[in-house]
């Protein structure tokens, strides 16, 4: 019998067809809106109606506004910082999990850390009010200590929890896959070479999961970046970030325009930081070995 | 009454009732969905009536007799803000909506924009409202009725009585004392706030300043923002105030407190002495309703005593009324809530602070867009 090989124009048709709808959908409701959003950076608005235009009036206006600048900066800045303590709070968690609990307990631990997700965002964002509030639970619980009270509602660090729990849970489990995929015999042929525990960590295990650990910190600084829920309801919009100025443009005057101006802003930075990242993750790969 | 119970965890902690949590909601998802763009065409069976209202207007407890008398249901497309209520006017498909309740200053744009029909004053009880609002001048345009009123309210400041006293509070300028500093918390709305710092900054009428006052106003308003809790939304403004994260809220008043006070929240609500601003919601027949006929019998039905007895204690959010048919009604079968409202009418009464002159209707800036109150706004939020 001969075994008939798949010529490569066969193998690109089976990978068109299975690609097409996600392709279809992707340029149908990700692509074109896109386009559409660019455009409108150059619309203009008349008496709260939109009015197709061609001004540049809405990215001066952005681009100089003091309120944009300050806001932009803060997003990224606590976006990062996000994605920071997210990844160093996820790595000793994802360690345990991959190297250091039975098969069973891990399924058990990883079924915990998707459980967050079966409820909407801004649901426990307003359980966590309860918490937080100056006679919420924690107070009532630190004042017999004598501290506190603590005031977290309304400012930056109420907006990092926020951040914080929406990102980590991800990081943890992307962090989880990314360790997982490192050879053992890596670890057990620096184990074997007198390799001590944490000089394995730093030597072998990281820089093998490299790239798994660079995506999951990007996956927080992007979730981060565009959220509104942590920044508006326990931050308090104090002060606003990005995604709430995007809101406030629209919410009074109607502005499309304007908002459409900060989410391309955004959206251009998020490329431009994740290719920073991807670079960072995949470039200089020799150093590792 | 109806009362709501607490059906979500938070109300533990805070003290919300069901419609507020429904509120909250309502505003994230009018948040996610950026307030426009989405709204698809209103339900439009016969027998649907499709109304535009702030939150809470579409209530049982307020609708459900007019409801049952014409075998109709009422469907409330809600907003909040004047300018969301334009942009959805503006997006929505002709003939989405019936009845429009907006607030006074933005019955002018409705008009000038072929929103709203002209109205018949005979068909509507203006002759048993109060003097004062018998010929509330935002709703006429060329002695053409185009609105009537429904419901109203003064905006001063709300605050927490066990933080400050109602002496300290008779002057907008506690907000700059160290009493209250870190627990000044705004309704993030551009337009009660800068009204009434512009009434602090001796300004009358308080949106009719030249280019100087608009600068004194935004120093003004920079100047509280090292004193600054918070921005909130409609309904985080009752969970600031009850959890005590903000203690002291400008441009509010008593639609917020007379909810809390009655689940013993430690709220009181003011006009100081520079002066308040007056909040108004108005009912207008939509241009493009095919059930014209219809609408006036539900503003008729809202303009009522009856109407305006339910209306005044919608679960929402309650509000002083026009109609003194509808007091009268309410100091016979809800003495003790006439009393809250202050619509009684042998005591000081809603009506006196009016007469007394230190009530400013609230407008959308004469001398200025809107656009640069509200960038100054946005400004002092990301200071």
């Amino acid at each position: 019998m001969t075994t008939k090989l798949r010529s490569p124009s066969e193998t690109l048709r089976f990978g068109l067809f299975l690609g097409t709808p996600t392709l279809i959908w992707q340029v149908a409701f990700f692509l074109v809106p896109l386009g559409f959003l660019v455009a409108m950076t150059f619309w203009s608005v008349r008496s709260f109606r939109l009015t197709p235009d061609f001004t540049l009036a809405n990215w001066t206006m952005i681009l100089n506004a003091g309120f944009f600048r300050s806001a932009f900066v803060y997003t990224f800045l606590m976006s990062l910082l996000a994605g920071l303590i997210a990844s160093l709070a996820a790595f000793p968690v994802a360690y345990a999990l991959t190297f250091r609990v039975s098969p069973g307990l891990k399924r058990l631990l990883v079924f915990m850390l998707v459980v967050p997700f079966f409820t909407s965002f801004p649901v426990r964002v307003y359980s966590m009010q309860i918490f937080f509030s100056p006679s919420g639970i924690i107070n009532t619980a630190l004042a017999p200590l004598g501290l506190g009270p603590i005031s977290v509602l309304n400012s930056p660090t109420g907006t990092m929890i926020g951040f914080l729990t929406l990102t980590a849970p991800l990081v943890i489990l992307l962090q989880t896959i990314a360790l997982g995929a490192v050879d053992r015999q890596l670890i057990e042929a620096a184990h074997n070479l007198r390799c001590g525990r944490l000089r394995t960590i730093f030597t072998v295990i990281i820089p093998s999961a490299r790239v798994g650990l660079v995506v999951a910190g990007a996956f927080a600084f992007v979730l981060a970046f565009g959220d509104y829920i942590s920044p508006q309801f326990l931050g308090g919009s104090n002060p606003p970030t990005l995604s709430i100025l995007i809101a406030d443009q629209v919410k009074s005057g109607n502005h499309w325009p304007r908002a459409s101006v900060v989410a391309v802003i955004m959206i251009a930075t998020l490329m431009l930081v994740l290719g920073v990242l991807l670079k960072l993750a995949y470039g200089g790969r020799r150093a590792a070995r | 009454m109806t009362k709501f119970t607490i059906t979500d965890p938070r109300g533990l902690g805070l003290g919300l009732n069901r419609r507020q949590i429904i509120q909250g909601a309502g505003a994230l998802a009018g948040a996610a969905a950026l307030g426009g763009l989405a709204t698809g065409p209103a339900v439009s069976q016969e027998n649907v009536l499709n109304i535009l209202t702030w939150p809470g207007h579409g209530d049982p407890a307020f609708v459900k007799p007019f409801e049952d008398e014409h075998g109709v249901k009422i469907v409330a497309k809600e907003y909040v803000g004047g300018e969301p209520m334009l942009a959805l006017m503006n997006q929505s498909p002709p003939g989405s909506f019936d009845v429009v309740l907006a607030d006074a200053e933005y019955i002018g744009m409705l008009q000038e924009s072929s929103f709203i029909d002209e109205m018949d004053p005979a068909d509507y009880p203006l002759a048993d409202y109060w003097p004062e609002f018998q010929k509330f001048d935002l709703h006429w345009k060329n002695d053409k009725l185009y609105s009537v009123l429904i419901r109203f309210g003064y905006l001063g400041m709300a605050y927490r009585t066990d933080l400050v006293t109602p002496e300290d509070v008779k002057s907008y300028n506690v907000m700059w004392t160290e009493k209250v500093k870190g627990k000044v918390g705004f309704f993030d709305w551009y337009l009660p706030t800068m009204g009434c710092l512009s009434l602090r900054d001796g300004n009358k009428p308080p949106f009719d300043i030249d280019a100087a006052q608009f600068e004194k106003l935004q120093e003004t308003l920079y100047s509280l923002r090292p004193q600054t809790s918070g921005f909130y939304s409609m309904a985080d403004q009752f969970a600031m105030l009850t959890n005590g994260t903000a203690g002291i809220i400008p441009g509010i008043g008593d639609w917020v407190v007379l909810l809390l006070q009655q689940s013993g929240v430690p709220v009181a609500a003011t006009v100081p002495d520079e002066g308040g601003i007056q909040w108004t919601e108005s009912m207008s027949i939509v241009s493009s309703s095919t059930k014209k006929d219809l609408a006036k019998k539900f503003i008729q039905y809202a303009s009522s005593p009856e109407g305006q007895f339910r209306s005044a204690r919608l679960p929402a959010y309650w509000a002083s009324i026009p109609n003194k048919k509808g007091w009268e009604k309410m100091n016979a079968e809800a003495p003790e809530d006439a009393k809250k409202l202050r619509h009684t009418f042998d005591a000081r009464n809603v009506m006196d602070e009016y007469k007394e002159g230190k009530i400013f209707i609230r407008q959308t800036p004469v001398q200025q867009g809107i656009e640069e109150w509200n960038d100054s706004w946005s400004e002092f939020k990301a200071m």
